[in-house]
C-alpha cells in the first residue's frame, strides 16, 4: 500500500523528468553560470579572475551610462510596440472578419516574412531608403527632390526596422483574440442602438485587449533585446542595451561585466513578464502559436 | 599519463577488440557531454581528442573573397597533396573569434588568419600561443624579416604564427566629391571636416578610431600624450559621421552607393572597389596605419599537420595566388621572391621589403591600454 502511494507520488516526477532535465541543462545551469560569471573580474590580459567581487554590479547599477542606454532601449522598444499595436490592429481585424477561404491565404501571407532571414529583411531597408535606394530614385525621377534625402542610419530607421520585424507577432496575437470573439455580441450591441464605431469601441476593442496586451509584451521584450537592427540601420550613437552586452563580451572580452549587464536586462524584462502574467496570464501568448 | 595517451589507449583498446564499438563511442560521447557541460578534466580529454586527429585541421578566416582564395589556392591542393582535410570556418572579427576560442576547448580551433601584432600579443596574454618548429617550415626564410621580428619579441624568440600578408588602413574617398589634392593636403583631418558632415564614415573599432583620433590631434598614435584630445577628435568625428561600418562588405557598400564620401578603409577592399569601376581614391596619410595578418596556430593543435600547412601556404605560388585573390600584398620578401606583375600594383605594397614607411600598433603600448580605452570608446561612441 505504502509502495503504491510512493509510486503514485513519483509518477509525475518521472513523467516530467525529460522536460525538467532539458530545462535544467539548457536554461537553469547556463543561467547559473552567467550569475557566477557576473561576480568574477576581468584581468588586464582578458583572462577571468575567479572569486566573489561586486565590482561589476556596482558599475552596472551605479553608472549613469548604463541607465541612459537602458532608458533609450526601453524608449525604442516602447515606440516600436505602440506603432505595431496601431498598425497591426487593422490587418488583424481585417483577417479576423474575412470569409474562411481568404482567411487561410491571408494567414499564410502573414507568415511569409518568417521564411526570410531577419537580417536580410532588416538589410532590405538599405535598398529602399538609401541615397541610391528605391525611394530616392523614385522621388528624383519624378522631380519631387533635386538631390537624395538622407533617410538611413538614425533612430527612426531603427524603429522602422523593428516594426518590420515585429509586426507579424502583433498581428497574430490580436487576430487570435479577435477571432475568438462571438460575432453575435457585436450584432447584439448594434441591435440595441450602438453605431458600428460604438460597437467596436464598447465590445470588440475591450474583448480584444488580451491579444493586444500579449502582442505588446512580445513586441516590447523582443525589441528591447535586439542588437542587429541598430547595427545595420542605426547611426554611430544608436545603440541598444544588447549592443553593450555584445561589446562587453566580444569586443572587450569582459565576460563578467557582460554577464552582469545581461542579467540586468533579463531581470527588468522578467519583471514585465511577471506583471503581465499576474494580470493577464501567459495563455494568451500561447494561443497565437497554436 | 596525459589525456592524449588516455584517448589513444581507449582507441587502441577498441582497435584490439577489447571494447565494443558501442562502448567506445559511448565513452567518447559521455566524455563529450561532460566536457561540454562541465569543462575541466573531461574538457582536457576532449581537447586532446581534437588535437590528436591528424586527418584534419581547422582553419578560421574572414570569409568572403579571402576565404575563397584560401580554399581555392591553398587548402584544396594541400588536401590533395597530403590527404589532410582543412575544415574551414569564418569569423566576423578578431574579437568575435577570440570570444569563441575562449569559450571552446584548447585544440578545438587550430589555425586562424588573425590581424596584426596586437592580436598576437593578446592571444599570448591569454596563454593561447603554441611553439612552431621552424625547421618544419623552410619557406619561412622567404618572409619579410621586419614582419617576423615583432612576433618573436612577444613570444620570447619563438613563433606561434607566420606573417602572411600586410596592408594599410588609409583614407578612402569618392573622387567625384573629393580631389586627390584635397585628400593629400588634409590627410587624416579630412574625416573631421565639417564640409562633409553626414557623408563621413568610419570603422567602429576602438583601436582604429583612437589611432586616427591621435593623428587628427597631431599626436603619435603609439605614444599618446593627451588622450582627452583624442577623445575630443573621436567625438567630432562621431558627430559628423553618418555610420560606423563593421565589415569590409559594409565599407564597400557605403562607398559604392555614395552613402558616404570619405572614410578610412582597408587597402585591399578599396582596391576591390576600384577594380569594380568605382572612382574611389585611396591615400595613406603621414603616420598612416599599417598592419600585418598572420596565420596563427593555437595551443593544443596538431603541430606537425599545422606546420606542414603553413609551409604549404608560404609556397610562393600559393601565397601569391592568395594575395592576388584578396588584394593584399603577401608577406614574402620581394628581395628573395619574384612576386609577378600584379602584386607590385596592389595598394600598400612595399618594393623595398622593409615596410619602414608604415606605422604599426605597438602591441605592448596598446595592450596596456586596451581595457580602459575600449570601454571608454564604447561610451564616447554613444554620445559621452
Amino acid at each position: 500500500m505504502a509502495a503504491d502511494i510512493a509510486g503514485e507520488r513519483r509518477a509525475p516526477w518521472v513523467l516530467l523528468s525529460p522536460s525538467l532535465a532539458t530545462v535544467g541543462l539548457l536554461l537553469i545551469i547556463p543561467m547559473l553560470f552567467i550569475v557566477v560569471y557576473s561576480f568574477w573580474l576581468r584581468t588586464a590580459t582578458g583572462a577571468d579572475q575567479v572569486g566573489f567581487y561586486l565590482d561589476n554590479w556596482i558599475e552596472v547599477l551605479g553608472d549613469r551610462f548604463y541607465r541612459d542606454i537602458l532608458f533609450q532601449t526601453f524608449a525604442i522598444a516602447f515606440y516600436t510596440t505602440v506603432i505595431c499595436a496601431f498598425i497591426g490592429y487593422i490587418p488583424a481585424y481585417f483577417v479576423a472578419n474575412t470569409p474562411m477561404k481568404s482567411k487561410a491565404f491571408l494567414l499564410l501571407m502573414l507568415m511569409l516574412p518568417f521564411w526570410i532571414s531577419y537580417i536580410i529583411r532588416t538589410m532590405s531597408w538599405i535598398n529602399i531608403l538609401g541615397t541610391s535606394g528605391a525611394l530616392n530614385t523614385l522621388f528624383l525621377s519624378i522631380g519631387i527632390i533635386d538631390e537624395p534625402i538622407q533617410m538611413l542610419y538614425n533612430q527612426t530607421t531603427v524603429v522602422l526596422g523593428l516594426v518590420h520585424y515585429l509586426l507579424p507577432f502583433m498581428i497574430l496575437n490580436v487576430y487570435v483574440s479577435l477571432d475568438g470573439i462571438d460575432k453575435n455580441l457585436t450584432e447584439a450591441a448594434q441591435s440595441l442602438g450602438c453605431t458600428g464605431w460604438q460597437a467596436f469601441r464598447e465590445v470588440t476593442l475591450p474583448l480584444s485587449m488580451p491579444g493586444l496586451a500579449a502582442g505588446s509584451l512580445l513586441c516590447f521584450v523582443l525589441a528591447a533585446g535586439t542588437y542587429i537592427t541598430p547595427i545595420v540601420l542605426g547611426g554611430p550613437r544608436d545603440a541598444m542595451f544588447a549592443n553593450l552586452v555584445f561589446e562587453a563580451i566580444v569586443t572587450q572580452l569582459n565576460w563578467p561585466l557582460g554577464s552582469a549587464l545581461s542579467l540586468v536586462l533579463l531581470a527588468l524584462l522578467g519583471v514585465l513578464v511577471v506583471i503581465y502574467t499576474r494580470y493577464l496570464g501567459v495563455d494568451q501568448i500561447a494561443k497565437s502559436f497554436k | 599519463m596525459d589525456d592524449t595517451k588516455r584517448y589513444e589507449r581507449l582507441l587502441n583498446r577498441y582497435r584490439d577488440g577489447d571494447i565494443s564499438r558501442r562502448t567506445f563511442l559511448t565513452a567518447l560521447g559521455a566524455a563529450g557531454v561532460v566536457a561540454g557541460v562541465t569543462g575541466g578534466p573531461m574538457g582536457l580529454l576532449a581537447r586532446n581528442a581534437h588535437a590528436a586527429t591528424p586527418e584534419q585541421v581547422r582553419f578560421d578566416g574572414w570569409g568572403g573573397v579571402v576565404s575563397e582564395a584560401f580554399e581555392k589556392y591553398a587548402f584544396a591542393p594541400y588536401t590533395e597533396k597530403t590527404g589532410i582535410d582543412v575544415v574551414s570556418g569564418t569569423f566576423g572579427g578578431a574579437d568575435e573569434y577570440i570570444a569563441r576560442v575562449k569559450a571552446g576547448q584548447p585544440g578545438e580551433f587550430n589555425l586562424a588568419h588573425l590581424s596584426g601584432v596586437f592580436d598576437y600579443a593578446r592571444y599570448h596574454g591569454l596563454e593561447l600561443t603554441s611553439e612552431l618548429n621552424e625547421d618544419n617550415i623552410p619557406n619561412l626564410k622567404n618572409v619579410i624579416p621586419s614582419l617576423i621580428e615583432p612576433l618573436r619579441k612577444i613570444t620570447g624568440g619563438t613563433l606561434s604564427a607566420v606573417p602572411y600578408d600586410y596592408g594599410t588602413t588609409g583614407i578612402a574617398y569618392n573622387r567625384k566629391y573629393i580631389s586627390d589634392e584635397e585628400a593629400k593636403a588634409k590627410g587624416a583631418k579630412l574625416m573631421v571636416d565639417e564640409a562633409y558632415k553626414g557623408k563621413i564614415g568610419g570603422w567602429g573599432e576602438w583601436k582604429t578610431r583612437i589611432w586616427y583620433g591621435a593623428l587628427q590631434s597631431d599626436q603619435d598614435p603609439n605614444n599618446i600624450k593627451d588622450i582627452d584630445a583624442v577623445w575630443d577628435m573621436i567625438r567630432s568625428h562621431r558627430d559628423l559621421a553618418l555610420k560606423y561600418w563593421s565589415s569590409g562588405a559594409e565599407l564597400m557598400s557605403l562607398l559604392a552607393e555614395e552613402e558616404i564620401y570619405v572614410t578610412e578603409g582597408w587597402s585591399g577592399r578599396i582596391k576591390a572597389l576600384q577594380d569594380q569601376g568605382h572612382d574611389i581614391g585611396y591615400h595613406d596619410p603621414a603616420g598612416g596605419l599599417g598592419w600585418q595578418e598572420c596565420i596563427f596556430v593555437l595551443r593544443g593543435s596538431p603541430m606537425a599537420a599545422c606546420e606542414e600547412l603553413l609551409n604549404f601556404m608560404l609556397e610562393p605560388e600559393v601565397a601569391i595566388a592568395v594575395a592576388e585573390g584578396q588584394s593584399y600584398p603577401p608577406a614574402l620578401d620581394p628581395n628573395k621572391v619574384e612576386l609577378g606583375k600584379i602584386i607590385p600594383t596592389l595598394p600598400a605594397f612595399d618594393p623595398s621589403g622593409t615596410l619602414s614607411s608604415l606605422s604599426f600598433f605597438d602591441p605592448a603600448y596598446w595592450n596596456e591600454n586596451e581595457a580602459d580605452w575600449s570601454k571608454t570608446f564604447s561610451r564616447v561612441q554613444r554620445g559621452y
